[in-house]
């Protein structure tokens, strides 16, 4: 059998003591296979950000994480600072949602998209002319000219593309995309969705795309999973998502969705999203949803199988929101 | 004859070299909602902020229910009129509100500004914007730093009405908010426009919102009126390239962002050749 690319079994992530006592997330479960693009959605405070960077090791300061985390059957949680050092450098790597704020404004964007390459012992030359077709690979014009220049010279689209090359310096298998287009123009985040999914097929590469925008998961990804406070309500197809959303909170953000196509406006949910640590005991959602009945209060529904979605809901096996 | 709530004939604004406004007209009936609809660099933003007065212009004129207001204001009371006809709510509910003020506080200072009012009155007028918004009394006594993205907008919200102006701007007022809560704030929207008769300008970025908030939609490409016309229409059979791609942009099932790439990279070097020039007259914004 072969092992999974990533494996995220039950992980749970709790803050320092002091600043809350509950976690943030909660017995999260997803993988992607090679190849796979698999969106994670959610909304402000759901963990989806703290789920995608746990996968670098990358935890909220003091936070205490259990559960199994592994990529390439590596377990992150264990690893020692020097491999996982290497893991980011080669095995899996990270597009942040703000270029402007992820890439140092003071240092050339050669020095960017070498530094890891120069760090796992590449040559000078060697690292500039991998950089170079890097650059290209991403449709930025000269590049060896843009190898000496700077930040503030590239408008965001730009460097954006210029992070995904230092993304993809390394070779990794596993690429993270943290919102990567959410600071972008429409039309800029088309052109870098398509520049990260032509790599992502070419060099067979498997993505964990985090947005909170369902019909751009749906449009680039296979599978997608929902998280709400902390934890994963639904994971299905792409298709089975938008043609039946098994999950109240699903087919709330459905309806929410301002569409093109559709005369009916655009509907909110009731209330407010909340992160897992202001969360009410029982389903998190319960409290802005129309079917809960006094049962959803009570136990916190886990996950289950029906019809080839997994959904954490209760009345999951009633409703189905066409 | 008509009197629009907001009329606006010619508008320019150049920075140094860059042109970033250049003919703009368009028109707004009272009660009205109109779209303006670019992406950054279009001249959205600073159309909106030429209308409010945050930036005058080069030439070009602009009217709000009937009264020129395109030169400088003089004095104090032709200032605070022309405030009271028109409002903004900005993007960032973040940033525009003052952390240290407490949400009355907030709502207060516009009535204070504008309306001579007892102190009661004033307490009975922020009391009914709060309750127009959806907020109670807790909200009313906390700082914004207590409240959601969601909550503050409503804040903003209710501050911007204070005046009873004619006509509101909203600079993106949803976009940096939670889906499920963007849908709320335009439901409020909506629901204040048919009780109060104000009128909407919505800028935006997003063709998808246009269908939901607005009667007419103007497509800036450049710092020029690409297409405008009744939203549904411009929707359903967009007439120029860029509004045709920024359709095509919004991600969908099926969507080829490969294709958008190059339509993108086709009209940049067809502009870059000839000047965008509207493409059709006929449906210039007439209502």
């Amino acid at each position: 059998m072969t092992t999974r690319l990533l494996e995220i079994e039950n992980l749970t992530v709790r803050l320092a003591a002091g600043q809350a006592a509950r976690p943030i997330i909660d017995g999260v479960s997803l993988h992607v296979e090679h190849g796979e693009a698999v969106g994670l959605v959610g909304e402000s405070g759901s963990g989806k950000s703290v789920t995608c960077r746990s996968v670098l090791g990358l935890f909220p300061e003091g936070a205490e994480a259990a559960g199994g985390l592994r990529v390439d059957g590596a377990d992150i949680l264990t690893m020692s600072p020097t491999r996982l050092r290497d893991l980011r450098r080669r095995d899996a790597s990270m597009i942040f949602q703000d270029p402007r704020a992820s890439i140092n404004p003071l240092r050339r964007i050669g020095d960017f998209v070498t530094e890891g390459l120069r760090a796992s012992g590449v040559s000078r030359k060697g690292a500039l002319d991998r950089a170079e077709e890097l650059l290209e690979s991403v449709g930025i014009r000269a590049p060896r000219a843009a190898l000496r220049r700077y930040p503030h010279e590239f408008s965001g689209g730009m460097l954006q593309r210029v992070m995904i090359a230092g993304a993809l310096a390394g070779g990794p298998r596993l690429l993270l995309a943290d919102e990567p287009t959410t600071a972008l123009d429409v039309t800029t985040q088309a052109e870098v969705v398509s520049i990260l999914t032509r790599l992502q097929a070419e060099r067979d590469m498997g993505m964990l795309f985090v947005t909170h925008d369902l019909e751009l998961a749906a449009a680039i990804c296979d599978r997608v999973y929902v998280m709400y406070a902390g934890r994963i309500v639904e994971a299905q197809s792409a298709e089975g998502l938008f043609s039946r959303p098994r999950h109240p909170y699903t087919s709330g953000l459905l309806a929410a969705t301002p569409r093109l196509e559709s005369d009916r406006p655009p509907h909110g949910v009731p209330g407010r999203p909340v992160s897992l640590s202001e969360a009410p005991s029982g389903c998190a959602f319960a409290a802005r949803c129309a079917h809960a009945r006094p049962g959803c209060t009570e136990h916190e529904p886990g996950l289950r199988e029906i019809d080839g979605a997994q959904v954490a809901c209760l009345r999951a096996e009633e409703l189905i929101h066409d | 004859m008509t009197e629009y709530a907001l009329e606006v004939e010619n508008l320019r604004k150049t920075f140094g070299d860059h042109v970033a406004v250049d003919d703009v007209s368009l028109t707004l009936r009272p009660g009205g909602s109109l779209a303006i609809v670019g992406e950054s660099g279009s001249g959205k933003t600073t159309t909106a902020r030429m209308l409010v007065g945050l930036e005058r212009p080069d030439s070009g004129r602009i009217r709000v229910a009937g009264r020129d207001r395109s030169g400088a204001a003089r004095g104090r009371a032709t200032r605070l009129a022309r405030a009271r006809e028109i409002q903004m709510v900005f993007q960032d509910p973040y940033l525009s509100l003052d952390p240290r003020v407490t949400v009355a506080a907030c709502v207060e200072e516009p009535l204070r500004l504008h309306f001579a009012m007892t102190s009661a009155e004033r307490r009975a007028r922020r009391d009914e914007l709060l309750a127009r918004v959806g907020l109670g009394e807790r909200e009313a006594d906390a700082l914004p730093r207590r409240l959601s993205g969601g909550q503050r907008q409503r804040v903003a919200i209710a501050r911007a009405l204070a005046t009873e102006p004619k006509v509101l701007i909203l600079d993106e007022a949803t976009a940096a908010l939670d889906v499920s809560i963007q849908a709320q704030i335009l439901d409020l929207l909506a629901e204040i426009r048919r009780d109060t008769g104000v009128a909407y300008v919505f800028v935006t970025h997003n063709l998808a919102l246009v269908r939901h908030v607005a009667d007419d939609v103007l497509v800036l490409y450049r710092g020029r009126v690409a297409e405008s016309g009744p939203a549904r229409d411009v929707l359903a059979a967009p007439e120029h390239p860029y509004t045709r791609l920024l359709l095509h942009s919004l991600p969908h099932r099926g969507w080829d962002p490969a294709r958008i790439a190059a339509d993108r990279r086709a009209l940049a070097t067809a502009t870059r050749e000839r000047p965008p020039a509207p493409t059709s007259e006929k449906r210039s914004v007439t209502s």
